[in-house]
């Protein structure tokens, strides 16, 4: 089950979703934090 | 202390248990917050790494993120030591409500970021807009207090977070661990791997006396005697502290063959043949 779980890294690692993981926690979430 | 938050390289990365990014003190993601950005996003709309992530850690150690990694889980433990006249172990209803966690995962976490979007086709993390109180209490109240241009867009949203956690820390002195049991999704995906974890609990049956020793020290009211690795259990280890016998273990363990009729069986058989040689 953990090789699924790299395996499945690895895909998303390939198809760029780190990206969109930095950019939104980079950058104050006002959702999260109830502003917006 | 600056009302700013980390902007490196480690913030590629999810941290095991809850901890908003948007926290002053983070230096990482929110898995949380992480899976429903991506599942929101316009152009994926399933989360590989982030779901990949989670099954590993699942896979390796189960809930013992919520027993020992989680700084939410650790916030909610020390408020249940405040002493209060009434303290509720359990009530009716208890069995139920602990199902609302899967279903604030799947609709909060997945079904409404993925369906629920804005005009581009982006969805909002609705957990982390709507419930989550770790945002408002980590991200939240230190950002808007440290930030003159926060405090001024403060409205109904922020007054509905704090009402949330406000209930949160008073659940908490009240009942062990409320969010865990009731909200928290994350819990809710490690509970899946609790039985199959490479990390397990224990219980040797030719030592165990079923006195019941563990399930009353047991905060999560789980029977650790009955099902060690049970979907509940947060691996706090009180249950294998509290065994006199040393019934309970933990740890990377291989599934043990104890059934004592049976070995006591073969002993008896084995007398038998030396006693006839």
């Amino acid at each position: 089950m953990a090789l699924v779980g790299l395996v499945m890294m690895g895909f998303g690692l390939y198809r760029g979703e780190l990206a969109v993981v930095f950019k939104k926690a980079v950058n104050i979430c006002l959702e999260c934090i109830g502003i917006g | 202390m600056q009302g700013k938050i980390y902007k490196g390289k480690l913030k590629n990365l999810c941290v095991p248990g809850l901890n908003c990014y948007s926290c002053p003190g983070a230096v990482a993601a929110c898995p949380i917050g992480s899976l429903q950005a991506v599942i929101g996003n316009w152009n994926f709309k399933f989360a590989f790494y982030v779901a990949g992530l989670l099954i590993l850690i699942g896979a390796l150690i189960g809930r013992f993120v919520c027993g020992w990694l989680c700084p939410f889980g650790l916030i909610q433990d020390l408020l249940n030591k405040i002493p209060f006249p009434k303290k509720i172990k359990s009530f009716r209803g208890d069995k139920l409500l602990r199902k609302l966690k899967y279903v604030i995962l799947v609709v909060f976490v997945i079904l409404l970021p993925l369906f629920w979007v804005d005009i581009m086709g982006q969805g909002s993390p609705y957990f982390c807009k709507w419930i989550c109180p770790v945002g408002t209490l980590e991200g939240g109240l230190p950002l808007v207090l440290l930030n003159r241009s926060m405090r001024s867009a403060i409205g109904w949203l922020y007054a509905w977070k704090n009402l949330l956690l406000a209930a949160n820390v008073f659940l908490s002195i009240l009942i062990y661990r409320p969010f865990c049991k009731y909200i928290c999704p994350l819990g809710a995906i490690y509970s899946v791997f609790n039985p199959i974890s490479v990390f397990q609990y224990q219980v040797d049956n030719s030592k165990c006396t079923h006195c019941g020793a563990c399930a009353r020290v047991c905060k999560m009211q789980i029977d650790p005697s009955q099902m060690p690795n049970h979907p509940e259990c947060i691996r706090c280890g009180q249950c294998t502290k509290k065994c006199s016998t040393g019934a309970l273990s933990s740890g990377c363990l291989r599934k043990m063959d104890s059934k004592p009729q049976k070995a006591f069986a073969c002993s008896a058989e084995s007398i038998e043949t030396h006693r006839e040689n």
